[in-house]
């Protein structure tokens, strides 16, 4: 006698004619109703190009060009957001400012991507006591006061925008590399790995070509949540000196020698800072509308 | 619990002595001196001074000594200011960032934690959508914009506080502000997360079933468990605040710990911001172990182990 279990009677009938979607088309669909995320990436895609492209485009002026005899002036019509001590147009410098900013967000988060990715990808796939060392690492690097290191490399060496590039990024891939590895242990023992495997696919080409794609949703999160994190790592440094150097200028560096002449010229803290915090806040909007997107599950908060 | 304390504790020794050796093999790598700046010295001036500081010794036993002395809390003389002992600069300037930096705490969780309950229990309703509109904005915009944004209102176009200096009790407000509004927000928006999770669970539904008002389910039943991630976020919202201090008091003239920081690292004075940056780290590993013993008060499905 042999106890098996009777297959359904019936097949559920298909409840709507519309075909599968995927997770993508799924999230797309959900972030387009979220009206400020979507206000908030075309904002951003918007500053991006205008921040990219400032040193072609030919309505800005140079914002190296210096003019002691205009000295500081408030916002006219000749300078939509006056110009500085030495006579440089705010606006001019605003736009390149940006520029670096962006330059540095983006490159720092690429750098931190790709550590991030790679070690949590590779402890959570390979697991056991490789796993367990390398977050040990994590853990370890998690309890030091990271920016303090972070200070001291720029203090005792050079200040250029290489070694910027690189201490930013070594601050901020410790949490990709958790989020990742958690993604891969759940991922690694599922079928479609096991197939892969069966049909003779090396480690790496799992890992890289199955796996790591299938984490793509709340790595996306996070890298968009890790980009204003950046610039405001940035900022923080060249406020006390340590980021960009002049005659380079990010806007953290615009911020801060404004803030040097706030009483006489308000106007050159007030337009940097205020470019800069709507970028964050439109990163940030976007970061949580795809999060909100991405994870439906995440969201337990109802709607 | 006492084998936890323990074994944290002797964790910290080989943590605070890899930052401790990177930073001085950091310090003897970089490029220049501390007295390279200065004009022409005397040869035998430069001798004496090294001779002083005892970098005429052979590098292992600098080494040796600097271990040794740090591990009394005594980074010697600060280099650009050798009257004075690192030592006495960190003390005097920690009394100051500490009192900043406390406001700051107590400021953002005075108001953050109830914000973000208010939002939690109005979810998806009118105060719930303001107060997360308003975190998110307080999140964004950096502290070193937001302080002289408010010295420009309240000090230049108001006269109603200080625009700087660290003297009587109102020179607090606009640097406190300055630094807690961020955390307000962050620490808003993790209750509200932290409390809409609870008040899902079995218990709450439970205690509601007994009768019991809102109130209490909310603030007595929910709070507790609600409250957590907000507890695990005060390790890193320390280290944020000592951050952001450095900023702060840069902006408003205050001599505290930031500000030396600062000054060392712009005048490369190396023993100065060693002991800073030793200190702090120190600071910050006994505040995350503090908050874990918290946690666990708080939280008695977790071990610690």
């Amino acid at each position: 006698m042999s106890i098996g279990i009777a297959p359904p009677a019936t097949v559920l009938p298909a409840t709507h004619a519309n075909p599968p979607r995927s997770l993508w088309s799924d999230a797309w669909k959900r972030l387009r109703r979220n009206r400020m995320a979507v206000a908030s990436g075309a904002f951003l895609v918007l500053i991006s190009l205008f921040a990219l492209t400032a040193p072609w485009l030919p309505f800005l002026q140079d914002p190296t060009l210096q003019d002691l005899a205009r000295g500081a002036t408030p916002p006219s019509p000749a300078h939509w957001f006056g110009t500085d001590e030495l006579g440089r147009d705010t606006f001019a410098r605003v736009a390149h400012g940006g520029r670096i900013s962006m330059l540095v967000g983006l490159v720092g988060t690429f750098v931190s991507l790709v550590i991030g990715v790679t070690w949590g990808a590779v402890a959570g796939y390979v697991g056991g006591k490789v796993d367990e060392f390398m977050m040990r690492v994590v853990d370890v690097l998690y309890s030091l006061p990271y920016i303090f290191l972070v200070i001291l490399l720029l203090v005792f060496f050079s200040k250029s925008l290489l070694m910027l590039f690189v201490a930013l990024g070594l601050v901020q891939w410790l949490t990709m590399a958790r989020i990742v590895r958690g993604q891969v242990l759940s991922l690694r023992t599922q079928t479609f790995v096991e197939a892969a495997r069966a049909l003779g696919a090396g480690t790496p080409a799992i890992l890289f070509r199955h796996i790591v794609p299938n984490t793509l949703g709340p790595v996306i999160v996070f890298t968009t949540l890790t980009v204003p994190a950046v610039i405001l790592q940035e900022a923080f440094l060249s406020f006390l000196g340590l980021g960009v150097q002049p005659p380079a200028a990010s806007w953290g560096t615009l911020v801060s020698d404004g803030a040097k002449v706030l009483a006489l010229f308000p106007w050159l803290v007030i337009f940097p800072g205020f470019a800069m915090s709507l970028t964050l806040l439109a990163f940030n909007f976007l970061g949580d509308g795809l999060r909100d997107a991405l994870d439906p599950q995440g969201r337990r908060d109802g709607n | 619990m006492i084998s936890f304390l323990s074994r944290r504790l002797l964790l910290m020794i080989p943590t605070l002595w890899v930052i401790g050796t990177l930073t001085f093999f950091m310090m003897r790598l970089a490029p220049g001196g501390p007295f390279m700046s200065e004009k022409d010295i005397p040869a035998a001036t430069k001798t004496q001074l090294l001779h002083q500081y005892g970098l005429d010794k052979p590098l292992a036993q600098q080494y040796g000594m600097f271990l040794w002395n740090a591990a009394h809390f005594d980074f010697g003389p600060s280099y650009k200011y050798p009257q004075q002992q690192v030592r006495e600069i960190i003390l005097e300037g920690f009394k100051v960032s500490a009192e900043l930096g406390g406001w700051a705490l107590l400021l953002s969780l005075l108001l953050g934690v109830p914000i973000g309950v208010i939002a939690a229990v109005n979810q998806n309703r009118a105060p719930d959508h303001a107060a997360m509109a308003l975190a998110l904005a307080g999140v964004s915009i950096p502290n070193f914009v937001l302080g002289p944004v408010l010295v420009l209102v309240f000090s230049l176009t108001l006269y109603w506080l200080p625009p700087a200096l660290w003297r009587g009790p109102e020179t607090r407000i606009l640097p406190v502000l300055a630094l807690a509004v961020s955390y307000v927000a962050y620490i808003a928006r993790l209750t509200r997360a932290g409390m809409l999770e609870v008040l899902r669970q079995d218990y709450i539904r439970t205690a509601r079933a007994k009768g019991l008002s809102e109130r209490v389910v909310v603030l007595k039943h929910a709070l507790k468990l609600g409250i957590l991630p907000v507890v695990s976020y005060l390790g890193p919202a320390a280290a944020r605040i000592i951050m952001g201090s450095i900023v702060i008091e840069q902006i408003f003239a205050i001599p505290g710990l930031g500000r030396y920081l600062v000054i060392g690292a712009t005048n490369k004075d190396y023993t100065l911001v060693l002991g800073v940056v030793l200190f702090y780290a120190s600071f910050l590993m006994a505040l995350n172990l503090l908050v874990d013993i918290a946690y666990t008060w708080l939280d008695p499905r977790v071990e610690l182990r």
